[in-house]
């Protein structure tokens, strides 16, 4: 592991995770990161993430993929993702260079994104399963 | 050239005074000629200007204020060589006459109006030598066509500066992002959308998602002329970028015409999610934030 700061801190926020990226990440930083919070999802149980990338200005094309692919890995364990957060200039250059998060969800900030996955719970099937994204 | 000239004339014409004039001294003599005549010779200018038709946008004070600042100017240029002082001169005054509808065709011809009045002034003082006459012009014309051409362009560049201004005031003001309700936006765009506006006009939105905190725009294309596949891209996008950031776009304001181009020519605008007018997008858009308008009983129709 790196000394210094963290970069990443994945919380347990009852059901849900919340992981914040808190600086750019190369790619194997970026890939350990989604390593760690799929195993974090099967540890804590958890029935939805949020990743937070609001301290983010700049999202390249592998940060984006992964982002996609850690929400398609979270849906297999069981859990709804949803990426909070992404700044103006940073979604404006995304669409422009053709990257876009696929079927997941996005939603403005933390509290959005909580009030998301709170809403799809509600509306989920008495077993507690959480439908998923569309 | 001009020294062959000089020693041609010279020659030719040796014992009349006039041709002993120095060439340095033809200007200065030039432009007190132009000075003591200067009633008659600005009161002809403004009869032809008259003549011709130009500047009715004037009234006939503010016509002999303009001529005699300008007739001024111009002999200064003469006697000077710099045309700095005129081309701020100009520059106002273009300032001052632009906003009413003086055009370009006038200004121009205005000074050259001004540049054959006092061309004919000298031929007639000249009339004696011919020598001298054209010596005169050699130093006269290329001062004043300098002058014609300093004050077209000056006019020229005030207008282009004005256009400038306007279009800028144009652009700003063309893409408001409205609220409407609270987590409710509406944009709608008035005018062409080229990719520089587009891409302003998605800047502007997406922080306005964010400052306003945001769950759904209403994009209201009515007001825009043309839609094409460009045009079409343009809106697929700012749709995207909305959605990144948590809030969906709702397109009203396809005409029958637009969505028929747009289907002929194959836009994918399956991801859009588009409703005919605006009215229809603003009940959608509160149908999707849980908003339900009622009206009172009692309080029906006029």
């Amino acid at each position: 592991m790196t000394a210094g700061p963290k970069l990443v801190s994945i919380l347990r926020q009852g059901p849900y995770l919340i992981a914040s990226i808190h600086t750019a990440l190369d790619d194997g930083q970026m890939v350990r990161f989604q390593e760690d919070l799929i195993e974090q999802i099967g540890r804590c149980r958890s029935r939805g993430v949020i990743i937070d990338v609001a301290a983010l200005d700049v999202l390249d094309s592998f940060g984006s993929r992964t982002l996609r692919t850690t929400a398609e890995m979270a849906r297999l364990r069981g859990a709804v993702t949803v990426i909070v957060g992404i700044q103006p200039d940073v979604a404006f250059a995304m669409v422009s260079l053709g990257m876009g998060t696929g079927t997941v969800e996005t939603a403005l900030d933390l509290e959005e994104g909580l009030a998301y996955l709170d809403t799809l719970r509600t509306r989920s099937a008495p077993d507690g399963r959480v439908r998923g994204p569309r | 050239m001009t020294t062959d000239q000089n020693s041609t004339s010279g020659h030719l014409a040796s014992g009349t005074t006039l041709d002993q004039i120095q060439d340095d001294q033809l200007l200065p003599q030039l432009v007190a000629h132009l000075r003591e005549h200067r009633t008659r010779l600005r009161q002809e200018w403004a009869g032809r200007i008259q003549e011709a038709g130009l500047l009715h946008a004037m009234t006939p004070q503010e016509m002999a204020a303009e001529t005699t600042s300008v007739y001024d100017n111009y002999v200064e240029v003469l006697e000077t060589g710099s045309v700095e002082a005129l081309q701020r001169y100009a520059r106002d005054l273009s300032e001052r006459i632009i906003p009413r509808g003086v055009e370009t065709h006038e200004v121009v011809g205005i000074v050259l109006l001004l540049r054959d009045v006092l061309a004919r002034s000298l031929f007639e003082k000249y009339q004696g030598g011919f020598g001298l006459l054209n010596r005169v012009l050699d130093a006269y014309e290329p001062a004043a066509n300098r002058i014609a051409n300093t004050v077209a362009v000056s006019f020229v560049d005030e207008r282009e500066r004005v256009i400038r201004q306007q279009q800028d005031s144009i652009r700003e003001l063309s893409t408001p992002v409205l609220p409407v309700r609270e987590r409710l936006l509406i944009l709608p765009i008035i005018g062409v959308l080229d990719s520089e506006r587009a891409r302003q006009l998605t800047e502007q939105l997406l922080t306005a998602i964010r400052t306003h905190r945001a769950k759904v725009v209403v994009v209201d294309i009515t007001g825009v002329p043309d839609v094409d596949e460009a045009v079409a891209n343009h809106l697929v996008q700012t749709v995207d970028a909305s959605r990144l950031m948590g809030a969906s776009v709702i397109i009203t304001g396809l005409s029958p015409e637009i969505a028929q181009t747009l289907v002929t020519i194959g836009v994918d605008l399956s991801k859009m999610d588009t409703i005919g007018d605006l009215q229809g997008g603003l009940e959608e858009a509160e149908r999707l934030l849980g908003y339900t308008v009622t009206r009172e009983n009692g309080m029906a129709s006029p």
